[in-house]
């Protein structure tokens, strides 16, 4: 069973994307912003991240360059899911190492296509 | 609605698409036909058949086939059929079109032209292996309405996450308030025109590939036969025809036969 670290500040978008993909057989950890996720990860390093953006402490960009910067930390696959829906962030984004971006809101289709699309599914 | 009533309008359907209405798709023409009848002033769907009984006009019958026709369609569908083209029938084409340097393309029943673009980017990626040839990608579909938005190419933030993979919405892709549009450089490479499968389209000139996936499901077999006898004869002999997942030419016709290894891919048996 492969892992996902769902990363959000929000509780109900946790929620929603550990039903979706507890649904797709993933086993789900969550941290609330991206230092909790780091941290999350420096113990055990997921198969996969769904990264939101805007978090207090650390944002997702700077979770993601750290996670990148970190040993393993190039094996995760990282989805941003945020609200930033313009391209100067969806390209911030990639040059910083994510491998694809969801745009809020998103659904279980546009959830199991793009896990799809990055080879996690 | 009662049984006499929905097979009425599964007929109108069925004369002039070709597309069989499953009993159980109440539910599909309640909720597509409801707008037609307001856009008809007809108070409801009893209205709407009242009026389709009692000599109804052109407008009304078309709406009401375009209404029920209109299919979803999204990038990349499927995936696997667009990876087989990459790898597998692009360099045959390569190879086999050699000597023109000419690759024509159809995508068939093209709905928003997603299909068709996703074939177009995957050639854009190509470019250098293609340096020096004529690409034409052909889209077809009887409701003028998809085919306005497909040559558009603008597409909604949910239409563009739905199998389009982010590196080529950065790439082929420019945002457009809400809205994203396929750039120029692709929309170029792809043109739409009006097309209906029942019709004779031998003016369309002959195709390479077709890609004529999630159509013949909704076909009788007899009208399935006909129109992969007529899409044959738009093929030259080392043709490739693309089916839907759930499609098969297997006891419905003997001008194609299938291709080891390639799910869904059809090769020209003359």
């Amino acid at each position: 069973m492969k892992s996902c670290l769902v990363v959000d500040d929000s509780k109900v978008i946790r929620m929603v994307a550990r039903r979706i993909l507890e649904g797709l057989s993933f086993e789900v950890i969550e941290a609330v912003d991206g230092k909790d996720a780091l941290d999350r990860c420096l113990e055990t390093m997921p198969d996969a991240v769904l990264l939101d953006w805007n978090m207090p402490i650390m944002s997702g960009i700077e979770f993601l360059r750290e996670l990148r910067k970190t040993d393993g930390g190039d094996a995760p696959v990282v989805v941003f899911c945020t609200t930033e829906n313009d391209m100067e962030h969806i390209r911030e984004a990639m040059e910083a190492g994510a491998n694809e971006y969801i745009m809020k809101p998103f659904d279980s289709d546009i959830l199991e296509a793009k896990f799809t699309q990055v080879g996690l599914i | 609605m009662n049984d006499a009533e929905f097979a009425l309008l599964a007929k109108i359907l069925k004369d002039r698409s070709g597309l069989i209405l499953g009993d159980n798709k109440t539910y599909l023409l309640e909720s597509r036909l409801v707008p037609v009848a307001k856009k008809h002033d007809l108070t409801d769907l009893e209205g709407l058949v009242a009026a389709v009984k009692n000599r109804p006009s052109e407008n009304l019958l078309f709406d009401i086939t375009e209404a029920m026709t209109t299919n979803e369609s999204f990038f990349f569908r499927d995936n696997t059929p667009f990876d087989t083209f990459k790898e597998h029938t692009l360099p045959s084409l390569l190879e086999s079109c050699a000597s023109r340097k000419h690759i024509r393309i159809w995508s068939a029943a093209c709905s928003t032209g997603q299909e068709a673009y996703s074939l177009a980017m995957i050639l854009k990626e190509n470019a250098a292996k293609l340096a020096g040839w004529r690409i034409e990608i052909v889209g077809t579909d009887l409701s003028p309405k998809v085919l306005e938005k497909a040559k558009a190419g603008v597409y909604s933030q949910f239409e563009v996450q739905r199998g389009l993979p982010v590196q080529y919405l950065v790439k082929y892709f420019s945002q457009v308030n809400e809205l994203w549009q396929i750039d120029a450089s692709i929309r170029a490479m792809v043109s739409f025109r009006p097309g209906n499968l029942l019709e004779d389209f031998k003016s369309m000139g002959a195709f390479d590939v077709v890609f004529c996936r999630n159509v013949l499901i909704y076909f009788e077999r007899d009208t399935k036969s006909e129109v992969l006898a007529r899409i044959s004869n738009q093929m030259p002999d080392q043709g490739v025809l693309f089916l839907g997942g759930a499609e098969t030419v297997l006891g419905v016709s003997d001008e194609f036969k299938p291709i080891p290894g390639q799910r869904g891919v059809y090769m020209i048996d003359r």
